[in-house]
């Protein structure tokens, strides 16, 4: 492409990081097949769906949502779900009385093996720094209004430990099935910036 | 170390801008570097802390002006040079070679560089130590203050907590490895982690604090003391 690039800064980036990946290769630290087979599973593999598949069979299954608050890794890998970057998971369940929302204020630590990688606005330096001072603010200029009634829980995850929101399951959702349920859980729900589920339109 | 990177509580970020349509990567070099890093970080070359501290010791600037994974480019090429795997002065060399179209590349010399690593230098993985126990002092429901200190190196103890009162919500009683000292090599000094609950107004007084609002926060045993009843 001919035109301009507004940011210019990406171009030397982009060179870099051939270089170093061309060296890392030659040097035998890494190969490049193993990068893709990286990149292809962040693409493909994992993402909202995998969490949205864990809290529709927490809503479904009772037993299931027991031992997902008890041990949230170990149910998770009931499904076959884990990896890197989650040692250790505490799902957080909201209720008509409590909100709960998920930041990480020293980097943007997040469960990856659970949603996937985080959306950039996560790893933003206004929601990094203002959600912990100013949590409903934040969440309404989000689009969650919540009343004054709503306790709400801001989880600063700057451990090891990572967290999961489990959005309550909208009324009149007896007849769905779980498949159904799964498109009705978007990522936003599950770090706690949105919270209704809307039934005739698909988020995510 | 009171570094850009504790932005808990700082003004001055403006709105939170969301991209309805973002790709799971937004550049290719972006993917390259996090999965590169995700790659090296089963290889024994350098430990998660560490990882992180290096990105807390860029300049404020750069910091603040670069993306996520620019600041990952960063700790990278510093770690790997530091290890003696790959120098700074190999990387800008390959970088001209690239940037003018060169057809070939000048090979890269063996000899004195520290790779492959020997098994007895090989850092270990993980967040905590599932063979190891240890015994928490503090327990659920325990009033607890976080400890007012500003270690000038790595830490997980956040500024806006220092010094500030809150109820021990959960004991995660798993033996922790405490990042201040790993990032440094100075030992896993193993240990509960403590989720603590604090009130908004404790955090941001009650001028300032919105209503009926909580930070849970997860705090080592080492950055955290009792509170004496008098």
């Amino acid at each position: 492409m001919g035109h301009k690039h507004a940011h210019p800064e990406k171009a030397w980036q982009a060179i870099r990081t051939e270089a170093i990946e061309s060296l890392l290769n030659e040097i035998n630290v890494l190969s490049s097949d193993d990068v893709d087979r990286v990149v292809k599973h962040y693409e493909e593999n994992v993402g909202p769906k995998t969490g949205a598949r864990v809290i529709a069979r927490a809503w479904v299954d009772p037993e299931f949502k027991k031992r997902l608050l008890a041990d949230g890794l170990a149910a998770c890998e009931e499904l076959g779900i884990g990896g890197p970057e989650t040692e250790l998971l505490h799902v957080v369940e909201n209720t008509s009385t409590v909100h709960n929302v998920v930041v990480c204020t020293l980097c943007s630590c997040y469960p990856w093996p659970i949603l996937g990688l985080p959306p950039v606005w996560y790893k933003s330096s206004a929601y990094r720094s203002r959600l912990v001072r100013e949590p409903r603010k934040v969440l309404s200029e989000m689009g969650v209004v919540l009343a004054d009634e709503i306790e709400v829980r801001v989880w600063d995850s700057v451990s090891e430990i990572r967290y999961l929101v489990m959005p309550e399951r909208p009324e009149n959702t007896e007849q769905l099935s779980e498949a159904e349920l799964i498109d009705l859980i978007s990522r936003d729900h599950m770090i706690g910036v949105a919270r209704d589920i809307t039934l005739n339109s698909q988020e995510n | 170390m009171n570094g850009i990177h504790d932005m808990g509580g700082l003004h001055g970020f403006g709105a939170v801008t969301v991209d309805p349509d973002e790709p799971v990567f937004t550049s290719r070099w972006g993917s390259r570097i996090f999965c590169m890093t995700q790659v090296i970080d089963t290889l024994g070359v350098w430990n998660l802390d560490e990882h992180r501290h290096e990105i807390e010791l860029m300049a404020t600037e750069a910091y603040l002006s670069d993306t996520y994974y620019g600041r990952w480019m960063f700790a990278m090429e510093r770690i790997l040079e530091r290890r003696n795997i790959l120098s700074r002065e190999e990387v800008d060399h390959r970088v001209q070679e690239i940037a003018s179209d060169k057809r070939q590349f000048t090979p890269v010399q063996s000899a004195g560089r520290n790779w492959p690593l020997a098994e007895g230098d090989k850092v270990p993985w993980g967040a905590w130590r599932k063979e190891k126990t240890v015994q928490p002092e503090f327990s659920e429901g325990q009033w607890v203050r976080v400890r007012n200190i500003h270690p000038p190196g790595h830490t997980r103890v956040t500024n806006y907590t220092r010094g500030k009162a809150g109820e021990v919500f959960r004991v995660n009683a798993q033996a922790w490895v405490f990042p201040d000292t790993r990032a440094h090599y100075r030992g896993e000094n193993l240990q509960a982690v403590y989720t603590v609950r604090f009130d908004a107004q404790t955090l941001w007084g009650e001028e300032y604090a919105e209503p009926n609002s909580y930070v849970y926060i997860d705090l080592s045993e080492n950055h955290l003391e009792s509170i004496q009843e008098d």
